[in-house]
């Protein structure tokens, strides 16, 4: 084995440890959910704030089901925008005029009340969608699956990468794939109005109060770090890391590489679709130019800055980057260049902040915000696979 | 127990096992000593399906598990200490030893795990550590353990002695030995030759894929051929 640990360079000033006590997580969890629940009465209803927490939250749910390929499994994956496209469109099929063609004006609602119900179209109750947007990625994740199973680091971020270009081409000139009067999607003109969430009891999801839909989002995004937790704890878990760690390894304590793999892509995938659909409702749209590369980025940026594999870690990654995309740069920065006499918009450099952002953090905090165990032990002891260099080396 | 008849395994176009047939009985420890590149981790690695072969048959008490998955094999009571070690780094040695148990769900873990503590002392003083923290003693025996945890009736190991402190190798073989005295069939490969014929019953020697020779490991030793190629004397 190499050792890395006697050529890496002098770490400056080793960073604080931020990992709590194990007794204290708990209490300290709960305490933090209840201060979210409690936190959009602080705020006005329909504010920037608000709408902030919103997408924060669902981002959140995203990153954390990239965790799940990327942290868990350690299978790059650069096209996660294709489950977010395919939740959203599970939301436009499922919820808004598009089908109008196929379903005549009487349309076609199931468990919708409300003038949604009168509409053509299909109209289907938010928690119907959210099933047929989980099952859908599920299936594009495995699908996706397939073809990188043979395949190790660098190639499985190359086909995952086309992947999500395919989906977002299609999206895009899905408008001209018909069959009879069935349309695709709706390309660049987007599918647009889409039907606002219902849920029994709650009437309220509107865009001039948002607390309803935070309160989803949040939902979702509990929901999804419980299963995080469960998943990363559990056997399947288990086998994640050791296939993570040492794939030939793993094989031969017995683990299945097919369907460990597949069973990391399925459920990272559906969390996207989930999140998918949520934002398709919530931004009242589902337009084929928001599936680009870039956005696959943007969450992975998520995942590393949080910390890869490290639950809370990539909690507070989607928390902090969602900020910064969506108020700091638009809202409170965009106009210093201006004022420091440049002419551009701080928002058309949103990529090359986000870049230099990794860049820093590659620097000072390799580990992320908040390290999982593991990975912080390889960087700061220098203890990792010697995989790569033992294949070199039998090569 | 194990028969392989006429096994040809292929890495793409390159055929590194060009027809090997051996056999192991029941309770045996059987030795495959050969230079670099003879096939013989290859062979292992066909046994236990990480590259099946393309040709030939494997028979495991009797039934041909050439074409059946890893992890089916493992269920089947063949389990590998793979060439390199390749201890899981960033687990701690109990964890590691619990994913050598990771088809069971049984209740004798916990006991298995305390065996293999006793046949290896050094691991149970070890066993919160991670294991890229080891020395390369260490993680060979952490290795045999790990896959002495799936319970195996066969057991195959890959050069336990490669890149290994001698003293550490000595004490290595006796827990072999040991192993093998408990009940464990053991099919060992092995460049250094001098230890593995000293533990096994019989050995095959192995040259580009094929066996050459095999015979009672006592008389092995005394062949001038394998003294002069494998014995170093």
């Amino acid at each position: 084995m190499s050792t890395p640990a006697a050529s890496a360079p002098v770490r400056r000033g080793r960073m604080p440890n931020l990992e709590l006590p194990q007794k204290a997580q708990l209490p300290v969890a709960i305490a933090f959910v209840v201060l979210l629940i409690i936190l959009p009465f602080f705020f006005a209803p329909g504010g920037s704030v608000m709408n902030n927490l919103v997408l924060a939250a669902a981002y959140a749910v995203m990153a954390l089901g990239l965790n799940i390929i990327v942290g868990f499994a350690g299978l790059l994956d650069l096209g996660y925008v294709a489950f977010y496209a395919i939740g959203a469109y599970a939301m436009g099929y499922g919820g808004s005029l598009f089908l109008s063609e196929l379903t005549g004006d009487k349309g076609f609602a199931v468990f919708v009340s409300g003038p949604a119900a009168e509409l053509p179209g299909v109209h289907m109750n938010f928690l119907l969608i959210l099933v047929l947007a989980i099952v859908l990625t599920t299936v594009a994740g495995m699908v996706i699956g397939l073809p990188t199973l043979r395949l190790r680091g660098d190639y499985i971020a190359i086909v995952t990468l086309a992947f999500g270009e395919i989906i977002g081409r299609i999206a895009i000139n899905g408008d001209e794939i018909r069959l009879g009067n069935f349309q695709l999607t709706a390309g660049r003109q987007g599918i647009t109005p889409v039907d606002k969430v219902q849920l029994p009891g709650l009437e309220r999801f509107t865009s001039l109060d948002l607390r309803a839909w935070y309160w989803l989002a949040l939902a979702l995004a509990v929901l999804v770090l419980l299963v995080n937790f469960r998943l990363r704890d559990s056997r399947l878990g288990r086998a994640w890391i050791a296939l993570r760690e040492d794939e030939v390894a793993a094989a031969s304590m017995g683990v299945p590489l097919v369907k460990t793999k597949l069973l990391a892509y399925g459920t990272g995938a559906a969390f996207g679709g989930m999140s998918g659909a949520f934002l398709a409702s919530y931004t009242n749209t589902v337009n084929a130019d928001q599936f680009q590369f870039s956005f696959s980025i943007f969450i992975l940026a998520m995942v590393i800055l949080g910390g890869l594999a490290s639950i809370w870690g990539v909690v507070l990654g989607a928390i902090v980057l969602s900020v910064i995309n969506n108020y700091l740069i638009p809202d409170v920065l965009n106009s210093v260049p201006q004022r420091l006499g440049l002419d551009f918009d701080l928002t058309e450099v949103t990529a090359g902040i986000f870049g230099f952002m990794l860049v820093i953090m590659m620097v000072l905090r390799p580990e992320g915000l908040l390290p999982e165990r593991r990975r912080k032990l390889e960087l700061e002891e220098g203890i990792g696979s010697d995989d790569a260099v033992y294949e070199a080396r039998m090569a | 127990m194990l028969e392989l008849h006429d096994i040809r395994t292929f890495y793409g176009n390159i055929e590194a096992l060009k027809g090997v047939s051996l056999s192991v009985d029941e309770g045996e420890c059987v030795t495959l000593i050969g230079s670099n590149g003879a096939g013989k981790s290859t062979t292992l690695r066909s046994i236990s399906g990480l590259t099946p072969p393309r040709f030939g048959q494997i028979l495991f008490h009797g039934r041909d598990i050439a074409r059946v998955p890893p992890q089916e094999i493992v269920r089947l009571g063949i389990s590998q200490s793979p060439e390199g070690r390749r201890c899981f780094q960033r687990m701690s040695v109990q964890e590691n030893l619990d994913m050598g148990a990771y088809l069971r769900r049984d209740k004798e873990i916990d006991a298995d795990r305390a065996h293999v503590y006793e046949l290896f002392p050094r691991l149970q003083e070890r066993r919160t550590q991670k294991a890229g923290t080891m020395s390369g003693g260490e993680q060979q025996m952490l290795a045999i353990g790990r896959a002495m945890m799936a319970r195996p009736k066969l057991l195959l190991l890959d050069e336990p002695s490669m890149g290994i402190a001698p003293i550490l190798v000595e004490r290595i073989y006796e827990t072999i030995a040991e192993i093998n005295r408990q009940g464990t069939t053991i099919l060992l490969v092995e460049q250094n030759a001098n230890y593995a014929l000293g533990v096994s019953h019989r050995g095959y020697v192995l040259e580009t894929g094929r066996v050459v020779l095999t015979d009672a490991s006592s008389s092995l030793r005394e062949n001038p051929e394998v003294q002069r190629a494998y014995l170093g004397t």
